[in-house]
């Protein structure tokens, strides 16, 4: 214990160490936080929840000064443990204050060090050297105190994202931080990292740290944080103690709405659709290798791939996407040779492709929604007369989908960019279901969707594979994974493993296969 | 003829060495621009404008380093317009670089013409001589090729360890590799992504003016139109084939230094039986072929050409 004076911290009554006071923040029409307050004590971890979109980041970033806010105050208790108001707007007023914040999307710079990330901006600019034997001195001296272990000397480009974001908390710690706010830490991690991450943040709470710990997951929040505060369309609806709150009650106060998960029922797997042998793609810059992957999916079965990003899910999905030719290996669809000559002749010999980034790959959002949904069909003869669109088939067309799936939008005229993500993902999935696919790539399907949106792409995804598809899942969210597949394999430096059966795998086992240390599933 | 004659010839070094100097102040001046996220291709404007207003300083009383000054002076106001359009306001890179290009070229003439609107033969100045160091002549190899140069190309060559100093071994170097990287981690430390973007472009933009005062004031005595004559792009892939690293783009503008002061030499070796405009073109093709065989493995700074505007969604 560093304060023996300051007795438990955790006990109520503790001091203060930060607060904020009627925080608002619009962004055009749109209201991200509505006078929110917070409290925070010494040596308290406090969670904050919310679906996405709910405010969450917004109120974060305007606490750390990426952001301005149009009212409110931050208060922010200075060395003696008197609240002091932060001027906002200014990272390094916040940084000076004591706030320090792990991003996300990590704030480093790929072509810097460790050390040199850790130190940037802590020296004055005007000098004509780096004081480096001095902060090598103190980096060590936290990295022993915290067990945040990392190579000083590496770039941070061949640092895995564990031990990135161990460089943004040193980067925060470093700075002399007492309040540390973590923004969605887990997401990236496996189950092990993210156990071993939570063991960190106590053991900087015991020392007087503050914490906000920013998350979706109610577990892992339950199982972390002392009090939790629930935040919905920018304003605080729930605040209690961890212990005094159930997860049903978090979950309620998160979704306004009751959400229905889909029912999942009984696969009947029938012949191979889409098989993959020896497939190997080389090492370049920006692309993920493939090392001797094997894999068939079953018509009727969702196939789930599970892997820390970068793993090769990128290349796997290019490859199957008719985007990125193998350099060697053999794919077959239905018995025959995959489809050469591009994304065309997959979609003609029954492939859907559902991408990773829908904003990149999925829609042009400045064409109209009819047009999206046309996209992938305006090729075939059946969307043309003499050369030219058929435009009102095709935007009866586009209607009756949005009909059919619920896109909500304001018609189907209107640049798809105005579509919000869920119903971006409903159109591409519309789409592609349309012309039910025999084999269905599915990439981070759900990914930054609030929770009703994922229950209506799990649903439309179980329907499809109840209708006999064969469905590649390529996801992050391992509870994803385990509710909607049927077997599930692993991705790990490029290499596939032998997919596990639903029963067997578990999140350990998944999370141990993931980071390499369970060579296989056998 | 014996071409590799033309190789150990003083002569074609002191050439090279001439030819290659306005390069390396002006991809100095680019490279700073683009490790800090900005394409400045307002560069052949630039050391247009540097040229004539080293010049004209000169040719109006003012001595050789003022002229210089000058120059550099020029650079920086013509770089504070490419930075204020495309660093607070998010313009693009290219639309604003190529607009200031052709702002300054042609301001540039018409400032000459209405200065001097009875010129028929351009005015010559006297220019900075060849430096004077006796002992640097006694260096066998190297000495007599140096003791040819004058003290701007001894300026530009040693500009090249400063500034890989600056960038590698100082707080500064390090805070504007950062923006050029990813101006996000730059400013979660609390610095200042514009104003480093800024300076840098500031800079730059001076170092590219007086690259093209050395053409006035050193490698020429007189101001004529065209003279830089594309020098100022040749700096932009200068930069690409260095990898965004200054001692390897002076290696390549030495080397198309050389490029070109061999081309002159084969035209009077060969005479007219090939016609002249093919040498002319052998610089730039070798240039090409040696830009696509290095930027093929060349890693660009990830922010290059990427605004940043703060707090936005």
């Amino acid at each position: 214990m560093i304060e023996p004076s300051g007795g438990d911290a955790r006990e109520g009554g503790a001091s203060p160490l930060l607060r904020l006071e009627g925080v608002t923040k619009r962004f055009g029409a749109l209201l991200a936080n509505d006078a929110v307050d917070l409290d925070l004590a010494q040596g308290e971890i406090l969670g904050l929840l919310g679906e996405n979109g709910a405010g969450k980041t917004t109120l974060m970033n305007i606490l750390f000064g990426h952001y301005a806010a149009d009212s409110g105050r931050i208060l922010v208790a200075d060395r003696r443990g008197r609240l002091r108001p932060l001027p906002g707007g200014s990272p390094g007023r916040a940084l000076a204050a004591g706030v320090g914040m792990v991003h996300q999307h990590f704030a480093l710079a790929a072509n810097l060090s460790v050390i040199e990330s850790v130190t940037l901006g802590t020296e004055p600019l005007f000098r004509p050297w780096q004081g480096r034997r001095d902060a090598r001195r103190r980096l060590r001296t936290l990295v022993d105190e915290t067990g945040l272990d990392v190579p000083l000397d590496a770039a941070i480009g061949a640092l895995s994202v564990g031990e990135r974001q161990r460089v943004e908390i040193l980067k925060a710690l470093y700075r002399g931080a007492r309040v540390l706010v973590l923004d969605e830490p887990t997401a990236v991690l496996t189950p092990q990292q993210a156990e071993r991450l939570a063991d960190t943040l106590r053991g900087l709470a015991s020392r007087g740290l503050g914490v906000v710990f920013i998350s979706h997951k109610l577990d892992e929040v339950l199982a972390l944080c002392d009090r939790v505060v629930v935040l919905r369309h920018g304003q605080k609806v729930r605040e209690a103690a961890a212990d005094r709150v159930t997860k049903a009650e978090l979950a309620e106060a998160m979704v306004d709405r009751p959400v229905q998960a889909p029912t999942r029922l009984r696969g009947q797997p029938g012949a191979v659709v889409v098989e993959m042998s020896a497939v190997r793609v080389g090492a370049a810059p920006g692309r993920e290798p493939l090392d001797d992957v094997r894999l068939s999916v079953l018509e009727g079965e969702i196939f789930g791939v599970a892997g820390i990003a970068g793993n090769g899910q990128r290349s796997l999905a290019a490859v199957l996407s008719g985007t990125l030719v193998p350099d060697s290996g053999q794919i077959r669809l239905r018995g025959v040779a995959w489809p050469k000559g591009g994304p065309l002749n997959l979609t003609r010999a029954g492939v859907g492709r559902v991408p990773e980034d829908r904003h990149a790959e999925g829609v042009v959002g400045a064409m109209t929604v009819w047009e999206n949904a046309a996209i992938e069909t305006v090729r075939l003869r059946a969307s043309q007369r003499l050369g030219l669109l058929r435009r009102r088939h095709l935007i009866d067309d586009a209607e009756r989908l949005v009909r059919l799936h619920d896109v909500r939008c304001r018609g189907v005229d209107v640049p798809a960019s105005e579509l919000s993500g869920g119903n971006m993902q409903k159109l591409i999935l519309a789409r592609v279901l349309d012309r039910e696919p025999r084999f269905l790539l599915a990439a981070q399907p759900t990914r930054g969707l609030d929770i009703g949106a994922v229950a209506e792409i799990h649903r439309r995804l179980l329907e499809a594979r109840a209708r006999g598809a064969g469905i590649l899942l390529l996801t992050e969210d391992l509870d994803e994974l385990l509710q909607l597949a049927d077997r599930i394999a692993v991705i790990h430096r490029g290499r596939l493993s032998r997919p596990l059966a639903r029963e067997a795998a578990t999140l350990r086992r998944l999370g141990l296969m993931m980071t390499g240390q369970v060579a296989d599933a056998a | 003829m014996d071409l590799l004659d033309i190789l150990l010839q003083t002569g074609f070094w002191v050439a090279a060495f001439r030819i290659a100097t306005p390069l390396v102040f002006g991809t100095l001046g680019e490279l700073l621009c683009e490790r800090a996220g900005v394409l400045n291709l307002g560069i052949e404007g630039i050391m247009t404008a540097g040229a004539m207003t080293g010049w004209l300083a000169v040719h109006m009383g003012a001595d050789l380093w003022t002229g210089v000054a000058l120059a550099a002076f020029t650079g920086l106001l013509l770089g504070s317009l490419h930075g204020v359009l495309t660093i607070p306001l998010g313009l693009s890179q290219h639309v604003a670089g190529i607009g200031i290009t052709l702002l300054a070229t042609s301001t540039t003439y018409f400032a000459y013409r209405v200065i001097l609107p009875d010129a028929t033969s351009p005015p010559r100045i006297a220019p900075f001589p060849p430096v004077d160091w006796p002992w640097l002549k006694a260096v066998p190899g190297i000495g007599p090729v140096l003791a040819g140069q004058t003290a701007l190309t001894f300026l530009a060559f040693a500009l090249v360890p400063v500034l890989v100093w600056l960038l590698y071994r100082t707080p500064l170097g390090l805070a504007v590799r950062t923006v050029g990287e990813n101006p996000i981690a730059a400013e979660a430390q609390g610095l200042h992504v514009h104003a480093l973007r800024m300076g840098a472009v500031l800079a730059g933009s001076a170092l590219m003016g007086v690259g093209g005062a050395f053409l006035t004031l050193s490698a020429f005595n007189a101001f004529f139109f065209e003279m830089v004559n594309g020098r100022g792009w040749i700096c932009i892939a200068l930069v690409v084939f260095g990898g965004w690293n200054p001692a390897k783009a002076l290696l390549g503008a030495l080397l198309f230094g050389a490029f070109d002061a061999f081309q002159v030499r084969l035209q009077q070796a060969v005479g007219g039986a090939i016609p002249y405009q093919v040498f002319l073109m052998l610089p730039y093709l070798l240039s090409i072929v040696a830009l696509v065989l290095v930027s093929r493995r060349a890693s660009y700074p990830q922010a290059l050409m990427r605004p940043f505007i703060r707090g936005r969604r």
